[in-house]
């Protein structure tokens, strides 16, 4: 079985920026809600999908999102790329990326800061990594290397992670900072995560969007997660995205929007899947805040971000 | 051509005249006929949500199901429950079951 | 660049899938408190994770075992054999065989050929689009050409041969219906196509899987009839090139002999 998706542009052709879409809040893109979301018609809106899994050559999954993308704006999130492992990037990966990207055209093209491939085994989930100079470098590398290849920037989201390498030698917003300087790429502001790592870490979300470099984020992700214990019966929060946003994090997104103004949002819903209504009124939630909170605060901050 | 039993030019155009009969018909055969001619049995699987998704949800966290060394030998059969195995008759007349080897 | 000796990730990964490996010392909770359950939450996610999409790629064998039994078998293959594509959709092709030896599953001995039948289905079903051969292009062919047709296969077209009736258990455990009494003992192999959107599993007819793979490795369609003759005298061509041309297993003809 073939799984190219079709060659890319042999001749190099120049990063592309596409258009922002701006305050518009979005969903996660499940098959289950196909029917639901056509027959709904066009609405204001973006979906996401995890780019995997329209990576095989042909049948329904690329039907599906063809319909979709027809009437709304895309967002490509891959969930596998590997970006933070020291070995290089996979490259038949990467030339089945390029071909998504080019098929599909999505507004927002975005991996995350974390690796998932060691050697030949693929582990399907997204490992940390200790903050060094070297992990930088390699980072740097890889989001360069993909920036190459699909031929426009990417958004790399930060990750929510459980533990800590007793190696790391900076901060994790210094690092994203420093990844987003050398490498020109956007940033995807997980809220979510930054809840998720900040009590599991015991650190202060505040301080962290504090230092975060929310001048580069392109994107907002917002999810569910779970509340369980660590060794010592402290909350560890696991990064769940199978259930509704909780408060605290829809307090500091609407922080957020009020710092840096209007932003596509995405409310990733991943298992334990809803009916589309459910995940709907949640979307709507997020773009009430963006309506409310974003216009206001758009006239004050945008330009002097 | 094959030391095999030889299909003769004039057995092959047959077939395919009485094949393509069942599509050239001014009332096309229904599905159940079509399979009927194939004496076969076919099953429509209608796929709605994708199997084997990639996806960036954390699972069940602090549970033990990724540590669990449990030995499961010998005692297999003790975890089966509601599975439709035992309504599947094996070709000795012994139904199929998950019992200890 | 080369990578460092002894990367993070070459100390990380080991216990992920090995749970007599203790965590890594090179991790730590905050404050230097212990990451015993921490890394805890990866290893499961990796395992739970590989474990679901074994249990999504494989409804039917699941159904058939019962959830316990099959997690319990897949936890074995997930740790032997853990993926090496990135694409999830993809994993599991070692697991029909993994079935076939696996002590506990020797009592269902027509299970591996249930979840060759169900990996054959997720290829189908992501294979390549392909509009099928139309009979009218088969009706264009002088007779005294037939014998050297050769046709080109559909990009889902695969077939499963089978030593027990996996065609009518799979169909069974594929539906959410009751599953009623299935004597297993009559060999039937699959014939797994997509000519649209829609994967279709048949039932091949004696002597249908041999014509059809002759067919499949652009064997002329004289000598595929001839081997499933040799293989099952009582071989309909006629019902079974009707057969394949109706399921959409082809997409286009050529000539052997030119």
């Amino acid at each position: 079985m073939t799984l190219a998706i079709g060659p890319g542009p042999s001749t190099p052709t120049p990063l592309r920026f596409p258009s922002p879409i701006g305050g518009i809040a979005g969903t996660s893109f499940k098959h289950e809600h196909l029917k639901a979301i056509l027959a709904d018609g066009p609405k204001r809106g973006f979906f996401e999908v995890h780019a995997e899994n329209y990576m095989g050559a042909g049948g329904p999954p690329h039907r599906a999102l063809d319909a979709i993308r027809r009437d709304h704006p895309l967002s490509l999130h891959g969930v596998c790329m590997s970006i933070g492992g020291p070995q290089p990037l996979d490259k038949a990966h990467l030339a089945r990326f390029r071909g998504l990207v080019a098929r599909y055209q999505p507004a927002m093209v975005s991996e995350h800061l974390a690796w998932s491939t060691h050697e030949s085994s693929f582990f399907n989930d997204l490992l940390p990594l200790p903050y060094t100079e070297a992990t930088l470098r390699h980072v740097c590398a890889h989001i360069d290397q993909m920036q190459e290849a699909i031929r426009r920037p990417i958004l790399l989201e930060n990750p929510s992670t459980y533990l800590a390498f007793t190696e790391t030698t900076m901060s994790e917003t210094d690092f994203i900072r420093s990844v987003a300087e050398r490498t020109g790429c956007g940033l995807l502001l997980d809220i979510n995560n930054v809840f998720v790592s900040a009590t599991n870490h015991g650190f202060s979300a505040l301080d962290y969007l504090a230092d975060f470099p929310l001048s580069r984020i392109g994107e907002i992700h917002l999810a569910g997660h779970d509340e369980q214990a660590d060794d010592d019966g402290e909350p560890l929060l696991i990064d769940s995205h199978d259930g509704p946003v909780a408060d605290a994090v829809w307090k500091l997104y609407e922080i957020v929007i009020e710092r840096c103004g209007p932003m596509p949002t995405l409310v990733e819903w991943d298992s334990r899947i809803p009916d589309w209504p459910v995940l709907q009124a949640e979307a709507a939630a997020a773009q009430a805040i963006l309506d409310r909170r974003g216009t206001a605060a758009r006239a004050e901050d945008r330009h002097a971000a | 051509m094959s030391a095999k039993l030889a299909v003769t030019t004039l057995v092959l155009a047959g077939a395919m005249s009485t094949a393509l009969a069942t599509f050239a018909a001014a009332a096309p055969l229904t599905k159940a006929e079509a399979d009927a001619a194939m004496a076969a049995k076919k099953e429509k699987c209608f796929g709605v949500a994708l199997k084997g998704q990639n996806d960036c949800a954390a699972g069940p966290g602090t549970t033990c199901q990724g540590t669990s060394t449990t030995d499961f030998q010998g005692n297999a059969w003790k975890f089966v429950q509601g599975g439709t195995c035992t309504s599947i008759d094996l070709p000795n007349g012994k139904k199929g079951s998950l019992k200890p080897v | 660049m080369p990578p460092e000796p002894i990367s993070f990730a070459a100390a990380f990964a080991p216990a992920l899938l090995d749970p007599t490996r203790d965590a890594p010392q090179i991790v730590t909770g905050p404050n230097g408190k212990a990451a015993g359950k921490r890394y805890d939450v990866y290893r499961n996610n990796v395992t739970v994770s590989l474990i679901d999409a074994l249990a999504a790629i494989y409804p039917a064998v699941q159904r058939i075992t019962g959830t316990d039994f099959f997690r319990a078998m897949a936890r074995f293959h997930v740790r032997g054999s853990p993926p090496t594509s990135p694409l999830l959709f993809e994993y599991g092709r070692g697991f029909p065989d993994f079935i076939a030896r696996y002590e506990h599953a020797q009592t269902m001995p027509w299970l591996a050929d249930v979840a060759r039948i169900e990996r054959a289905w997720l290829d189908a079903y992501h294979a390549r689009d392909a509009t099928p051969l139309a009979p009218a292009q088969l009706a264009a062919v002088a007779p005294e050409r037939l014998a050297d047709l050769v046709l080109t296969p559909h990009p889902a077209a695969q077939i499963v041969c089978a030593e027990f009736s996996a065609v009518t258990i799979f169909a069974a455990n594929r539906d959410s219906a009751p599953v009623s009494r299935i004597d297993a003992s009559t060999p039937e192999d699959a014939l797994i196509t997509r000519p649209g959107f829609d994967v279709i599993v048949r039932h091949l007819p004696p002597g249908g899987a041999v014509f059809a793979t002759s067919l499949a490795e652009g064997r002329p369609l004289g000598e595929a009839a001839a081997s499933a003759l040799d293989a099952s005298p009582d071989f309909d061509i006629a019902a079974n090139i009707a057969g394949l041309i109706e399921a959409g297993a082809f997409t286009s003809i050529a000539f052997g002999d030119a």
